[in-house]
């Protein structure tokens, strides 16, 4: 167990820079995710602190040490794969044995500490069988438990639930954790699947093309997200282009004007509105707006308005039979009203925003 | 329905076409070397293990045998480590703009006829014996040189494909727990490319035993193999015995092929 320190990371190939001055401290402990869309450079990170993919520059301390230049073979890491790579020739036995005879470890302390993993991971009777004699889920937690055996200072997982249907997964999920928290296992864990990583993790890292946008824990991702990139990948969110006009005042690019947070204001800035915040009124405070269209989701229905031109999602828990406003029907005219602090200017990249939001 | 029956029916009739086409000859060979009369006529005059004997009497027969297995052991032994290392490289080493050129090198001695190569060989082997004053035609070690020709280019194939189907990850595992990059070969790789290896030796075993062409000039007085002294004794004579002999051959491949199938699935790798 120890500390893990990336270091102005970086990867370029001939053409692309998979991973641009990544800086990240994870504490003793820690779980943290590495979340981001496809081709974001979430798997060359990972592979460079497992040592498979050697940085074009920065730098890997690994409980302290640099391990920038070791081989794979010395960084005492252990690796979950996304195709779990087992040893197709050896029983499961041999495979989670496998790190501990590297390690010289005593025949009599590693079969006893096969024996007690294998319990942990629920895998109690399989040590004699083949790999391919397993299930899909059988597989992975050997997987889990081959890297987990040999204590390592830092546990890797790269997207390791994205083989299992969904209610195994949400199973795996709880296992994992409750296994990392229990061992106070240092864990870089790689997923695109947002809610995996909000479930899960103490700490999430949003990459995007290589770079970092933003570190912190769920909640802060969430409440204060620091661009519109994070904002609009973090849960949903209205993004709206336009430009500040007063403080307090933010003018759509389809002539609305909405309240927002008053704060200094960059040009290109974007509005971020998160639809849970807004509420649907009959009467009192609020922009009018006509319904274009209404969602039924079971627990939640999904109002999407239409400001004078501007369109905006709001989402609500389910009126109960007989509110009024279960009645709402596509060209009512309602009043949306949330509080100016809920909607935040952030700043945006191009390409942060997709086309339907505009 | 009956349309899916008819096609099915077509299917089996196809199949058992196309093996009773690749038997046949193998069958009639067998047949063969039990009939009684010297000339072949149907149907025999009566049933005999006679020509069997008279193989095993003629000394060149029992003598191409040895050197016929002596060879294609020598030949797989020495070409299958050095095919899978050559495969190795050609798969994982960086090798830029040279591999091309040296898959075609490795590969082709498949593409030229054996009598071509034969001929090569040959004039190649007369020139050298002048070199190292000493003689390199019709000695086993001349005749196995030429055959890790054949062992050779089988193995890069063979192990080749193996490696093209190897997951890398496994590798990366070990290598992850702790293993240094030799005990991943030992431990991780060989093992993983076992069914192309066991494959390559069996297949360089058997195209060693039974060439001829590449071989044909290479043999010399008391040192010639079983397809070369069929030959020679077709030349002068034409009865039961060759048929005899081939179905020892045929036996003994045959033999080897259920072994190697029991520890690899050979359709697997082929
Ligand atoms: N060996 C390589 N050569 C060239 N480009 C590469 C190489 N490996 C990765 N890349 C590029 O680097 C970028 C990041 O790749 P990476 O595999 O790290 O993405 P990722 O975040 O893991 O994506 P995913 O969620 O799809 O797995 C991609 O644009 C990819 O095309
Ligand atoms: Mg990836």
């Amino acid at each position: 167990m120890g500390t893990l320190t990336l270091d102005g990371l970086c990867r370029r190939y001939a053409t692309t820079t998979a991973v641009e001055r990544v800086d990240l401290e994870v504490a003793e402990g820690e779980f943290v995710a590495l979340l981001g869309p496809s081709g974001c450079g979430k798997t060359t990170t990972l592979r460079m602190v497992a040592g498979f993919v050697a940085p074009s520059s920065g730098r890997i301390l690994i409980a302290g040490r640099d391990v920038t230049h070791a081989p794979p073979h010395g960084r005492d890491t252990g690796m979950v794969f996304q195709s779990y790579a087992l040893f197709p020739h050896m029983t499961v036995g041999e495979n989670v044995a496998f790190g501990l005879e590297m390690r010289k470890v005593a025949r009599a302390e590693r079969d006893a500490r096969v024996r007690e993993v294998l319990r942990l991971a629920r895998l109690d009777g399989l040590g004699d069988r083949l790999p391919r004699q397993l299930s899909g889920g059988q597989q992975q937690r050997v997987a889990l438990a081959r890297a987990l055996v040999v204590n390592p200072a830092v546990f890797l997982l790269d997207e390791p639930l994205s083989n299992l249907d969904a209610k195994l997964r949400a199973e795996v999920r709880i296992e994992i954790r409750a296994l990392q928290q229990r061992l106070g296992l240092t864990t870089l864990f790689v997923t695109h699947d947002q809610e995996e990583a909000l479930t899960m993790a103490d700490r999430l890292v949003v990459m995007e093309r290589g770079r970092v946008r933003q570190i912190g824990t769920a909640e802060a991702l969430y409440e204060r997200p620091a661009d519109a990139f994070v904002a609009g990948f973090i849960g949903r969110c209205n993004l709206l282009r336009g430009t500040p006009e007063a403080p307090g005042q933010f003018r759509t690019a389809s002539g609305a004007l909405l309240p927002c947070l008053p704060q200094p204001a960059r040009p290109g800035d974007i509005l971020a509105l998160r639809p849970e915040r807004i509420a649907l009124r009959a009467a009192g405070d609020g922009l009018p707006a006509r319904l274009a269209a209404v969602t039924y989701l079971g627990a939640q229905t999904e109002y999407h308005l239409d400001l004078a031109g501007t369109r905006l999602v709001a989402v609500a828990p389910t009126p109960a039979e007989g509110d009024a406003r279960r009645g709402l029907a596509p060209g009512d005219a309602v009043l949306a009203h949330w509080d100016p602090a809920e909607a935040r200017l952030l700043p945006a990249e191009p390409g942060d925003l997709l086309d339907d939001q505009a | 329905m009956a349309g899916s029956r008819l096609h099915r029916a077509a299917f089996g009739v196809a199949v058992t076409g196309a093996y009773g086409l690749i038997l046949a000859p193998v069958l009639a060979v067998i047949v063969i070397s039990v009939f009684a009369q010297e000339i072949v006529s149907f149907p025999p005059s009566g049933i005999t293990l006679a020509w069997y004997a008279n193989a095993w009497e003629r000394r060149e027969f029992a003598r191409g045998f040895l050197t016929s297995l002596q060879l294609a052991l020598g030949a797989t032994a020495i070409g299958v480590p050095l095919g899978t290392a050559a495969a190795l490289a050609l798969s994982r080493a960086r090798l830029g703009r040279f591999r091309g050129g040296l898959n075609t090198l490795l590969l082709g001695p498949l593409a030229v006829p054996g009598v071509v190569a034969g001929t090569a060989l040959y004039l190649f082997y007369v020139r050298a014996e002048f070199w190292i004053d000493d003689d390199i035609k019709g000695t086993l070690p001349g005749l196995v040189a030429a055959h890790v020709l054949l062992t050779i280019p089988w193995t890069v194939r063979l192990v080749l494909a193996s490696l093209q189907g190897l997951d890398r990850a496994a590798e990366e595992a070990a290598a992850n727990l702790g293993a240094r990059p030799f005990t991943v070969f030992r431990r991780i790789t060989l093992p993983m490319l076992r069914p192309g290896v066991v494959a390559a030796c069996l297949f360089s075993f058997i195209q060693s035993f039974e060439n001829l062409e590449l071989t044909l000039l290479l043999v010399g007085p008391g040192r010639t193999t079983l397809p070369v002294a069929m030959l020679n004794y077709l030349e002068f004579r034409v009865d039961p015995t060759l048929a005899a002999v081939a179905t020892v051959q045929i036996a003994l491949v045959g033999a080897l092929m259920l072994i190697t199938d029991r520890f690899v699935s050979l359709s697997r790798v082929v």
